[in-house]
């Protein structure tokens, strides 16, 4: 922490008759505080929170008893990598962490696609029914596609009749089912944001003979890289954490998500004994999204909320 | 692709120079594109190839099945697409086609679908036809008769031991040939491909897992309850390893419209109101069909006294949920966003990565994770605080516990929206309030929040729309729980779609009309809620223009 340099803007320090040396400095550390220290103190402590849960999942995960009964905040009984060696060995974790990159990787990539094909329609162009589909739009999105479980169930039913490759335990029919939900939400922050650029770009490029779909790929989607970053980041997130419909729709082990797998590992009276190995999946489990808002942080802030704002 | 014509007057208006309003521009005339690319035209080209083959592929199982109406549907779509990515028209459609095909197909439809159950006694006892409920009836009512052939029995399956569907596989002791028999009927196997142990059981069989005799005696009820249909009756378990041929005891009569037990001579006459086979004491018999029962299950909600109560606290809890969750992760993360919104602060981008960590780490994982730290023998809450709480024993602890996990969870979101937000309001404004003698509170009621409020809006909005229906948070940590001792199915910590979900499919037998009634509620709760803040909010311009 540095002491402040540099004199306050506030009024009461004008006209300060000059006092002794410690004094001065007594001050000047009262007032650092009154004006940043608390701040720090206040962060600090809102880090802590964050962190506490955190904290108790590593040392669950690096204990070596890798019980729920004898992990406490900070790991007292020493340390060990034995739980991510029985991890691997006693579940299929690689299978599951494969499947669910795989799925969550490929829907969001094609549901912030799809968005931002829609958004650019929406905000570009007039036509007929445009108002009605934006917010039939709004509407749909507020029934959660997995209030509808019990028919995406029957439909299913018949879907794996059909086409066996695209029906339950297949990593495909998951992804198609959550494509479902891709126009949702997003549609509408993207929308924002192409509002935001100025019309003068497309304009201009047309004028120069370019096709709308030029004009999509080679200026609009440069353009809007924030949001779609922050899209793909919180379709990522959503998928990766989804889990009733998965669990409806995976039933073997090896077509199984991180979610649906972790899920079974603390079901019945094994939960206090698997513990150990679940934190250290919870851990790996982080990984990916970890360096994808690592990746994405420049964006994150200001996209999160300029599709919300008409700037 | 077409030939460029020059009509008169085709240099009257330069294209991209119309007014723009809420006018449709006139579309391209064909004199006026832009040329084609090749990029453009190999994309197109590879697009719509695709889309034919996979057309082919999926039609292949429709004609084998004789699905006609399907393959119509199939057909119209990719012609569909075909004429509108080949025209120069309707250049909005190309854009919101793709993801349109797939709203209909996998979110518009199984709503609709769920709607129409809802007006049915879809569920347990009623899922197929009349004439599936009658199968249902004749093969369960199978008893052994002196005399039958015994088969020796494995039980398999295709799938996970522990859940997929079961299968039997018998062995004729006569000639020795082995067939798999599920609810749909008997099949002969290849001799070939199984693998058959002295005294006639089947120990391996291709494309089946058989299962050993721990994973059999924990299905045990499913193996006694499947019964197989065959011409002369059924085939049923006895024990886990020998199964028989019975006959059926109970028939329906087509002329009076009755099940008729040849035993005691009862019979039970067809009820087309509800849907079940009644018998003139009032017995119903538990096989029963779909039938229509109108609003039934809408008013049920309403003057059903043991539904309704709980029902309604269950409501109101949903609310208050939704609105903690939502308010207090927006009040922490803008405080903490306002405290480390000052340009002398150091290390702002350290205290970020740190804050935000929660919302990095699977957020299912970490509610499982905050469900054991909760534990009241050996919880790090308990322990760390010194505290003897069962948490999820008692309604307000395990209301506040759940509240509590979702401010950890929810915070880093909101902290990150509202430093952007923040950082979107330039200085001026609120040095200009310093300036005029206004204290930082006072500048933080009048200036701050009010930008900060009307930038976040329909983020809370639709924050409050997913914590309405936040499935997750409850059924991950409490799983509804605590449960009045006299109601299984309404939990103090229970949302309405997590009641849902217990009702249609829950231990209780599946109630999925009834449960598609109250996804209905919840819809028009959450429609009519969000529609409300929208309007109030919506002051803005351009939002629906």
């Amino acid at each position: 922490m540095t002491t402040l340099t540099g004199a306050a803007r506030t009024g009461d320090t004008a006209g300060r008759p000059p006092a002794a040396n410690r004094n001065a400095t007594g001050r000047r550390r009262n007032r650092w505080f009154a004006q940043v220290g608390w701040r720090h103190l206040v962060a600090v402590l809102g880090v802590l929170f964050s962190l506490f849960p955190i904290v108790f999942v590593l040392s669950a995960a690096l204990n070596p008893l890798g019980t729920l009964s004898t992990t406490e905040l900070v790991p007292t009984g020493g340390v060990s990598l034995g739980n991510f060696g029985e991890l691997f060995e006693r579940t299929a974790f690689e299978r599951w962490f494969v499947n669910s990159l795989l799925i969550a990787g490929v829907a969001s990539f094609a549901s912030v696609f799809l968005s931002a094909l829609a958004a650019y329609a929406f905000s570009r162009m007039r036509f007929r029914g445009r108002r009605v589909g934006l917010l039939s739009l709004l509407l749909i999105q507020m029934f959660p596609q997995f209030l509808a479980i019990v028919a995406i169930y029957l439909i299913f039913g018949t879907i794996t009749d059909l086409w066996p490759s695209i029906g339950f335990n297949t990593p495909w029919g998951l992804l198609l089912l959550y494509m479902g939900g891709a126009l949702g939400v997003n549609t509408w922050l993207m929308k924002g944001f192409f509002d935001t650029l100025p019309r003068e770009l497309d304009e201009s490029a047309t004028m120069d003979g370019a096709s709308h779909a030029q004009v999509f790929f080679r200026i609009m989607l440069p353009l809007v890289a924030p949001i779609l970053a922050v899209t793909g980041l919180l379709a990522f997130i959503g998928t990766i954490n989804e889990f009733l419909m998965a669990n409806v729709f995976l039933t073997s082990s090896d077509s199984k998500t991180l979610a649906v797998g972790m899920y079974g590992m603390l079901q019945g009276n094994e939960r206090n004994n698997n513990f150990g190995i679940f934190a250290a999946g919870t851990l790996l489990t982080a990984i990916p999204t970890v360096l994808v808002f690592q990746l994405l942080q420049r964006y994150i802030v200001s996209g999160l909320t300029a599709g919300a704002v008409k700037g | 692709m077409s030939t460029p014509q020059s009509g008169p007057g085709s240099a009257t208006r330069t294209p991209g120079r119309e007014p723009v309003g809420s006018r449709p521009p006139r579309s391209r005339t064909a004199r006026d594109h832009a040329p084609i690319t090749l990029t453009g035209l190999a994309g197109k080209v590879l697009l719509l190839g695709l889309t034919a083959g996979i057309a082919v592929w999926a039609a292949f199982p429709l004609i084998d099945g004789g699905k006609w109406a399907g393959l119509a549907l199939l057909a119209a779509t990719t012609a569909g697409l075909f004429y509108l990515y080949l025209t120069r028209r309707h250049i909005p459609a190309k854009y919101l086609v793709p993801g349109t095909l797939f709203l209909i197909a996998f979110q518009v439809f199984p709503v609709l679908y769920t709607a129409s159950t809802a007006f049915t006694n879809f569920g347990d006892g009623h899922r197929g036809s009349k004439d599936d409920a009658i199968v249902a009836i004749q093969t369960s009512s199978v008893t052994q008769v002196p005399g039958s052939a015994e088969y020796a029995l494995s039980i398999a399956t295709k799938g996970d031991p522990a859940s997929a569907p079961l299968v039997f596989l018998v062995t004729d002791p006569t000639t020795g040939t082995v067939s798999a028999g599920d609810t749909g009927g008997l099949r002969q196997l290849d001799a070939a491909d199984v693998t058959v142990a002295a005294g006639g059981k089947v120990t391996a069989a291709e494309g089946y897992t058989v299962l050993n005799f721990g994973q059999a005696s924990a299905r045990s009820k499913e193996i006694t309850d499947l019964v197989v249909p065959t011409a002369g009756g059924a085939l049923r378990s006895s024990g886990l390893s020998r199964a028989y041929e019975g006959k059926a005891v109970r028939a329906y009569e087509a002329g009076c419209d009755c099940v008729r037990d040849t035993g005691t001579g009862q019979t039970w006459t067809a009820d087309e109101e509800v849907g079940a086979f009644v018998a003139a004491d009032g017995e119903r018999l538990a096989q029963g069909w779909k039938v229509n029962v109108g609003l039934s299950n809408f008013t049920r909600v309403l003057t059903d006294e043991n539904i309704s109560g709980p029902f309604l606290s269950t409501l109101i809890w949903n609310f208050a949920f939704a609105i903690a969750s939502t308010g207090g992760t927006f009040l922490l993360g803008m405080m903490i966003a306002l405290v480390l919104h000052s340009p002398r602060m150091r290390g702002t981008n350290l205290y970020r990565v740190l804050l935000v960590l929660p919302y990095a780490m699977p957020s299912f994982a970490m509610l499982l994770a905050w469900r054991d730290m909760f534990n009241a023998d050996f919880g790090l809450i308990n322990n760390l605080f010194g505290l003897d709480v069962d948490w999820f024993g008692q309604p307000w602890t395990a209301r506040l516990a759940v509240i509590l996990v979702q401010l950890w969870l929810g915070y880093p979101y909101m902290f990150l929206v509202a430093t952007g937000a923040l950082q979107a309001i330039p200085r001026e404004l609120t040095e200009a309030t310093s300036v005029d003698g206004a204290s930082p509170w006072q500048s933080f009621r009048a200036v701050t929040l009010p930008l900060l409020l009307i930038a976040l809006s329909p983020l809370l909005i639709s924050s409050f729309a997913y914590n309405f229906n936040n499935f997750n948070a409850i059924y991950l940590t409490t799983e509804g729980a605590p449960f009045p001792a006299d109601n299984p199915t309404n939990g103090a910590t229970d949302l309405l779609i997590t009641y849902t979900y217990r009702l249609a499919f829950g231990g209780q037998g599946a109630e999925f009309g009834f449960a598609a009634a109250i996804s209905l509620f919840i819809f028009a709760i959450v429609a009519v809620v969000s529609t409300v803040s929208f309007r109030r909010t919506r002051k803005q311009e351009e939002v629906y223009s």
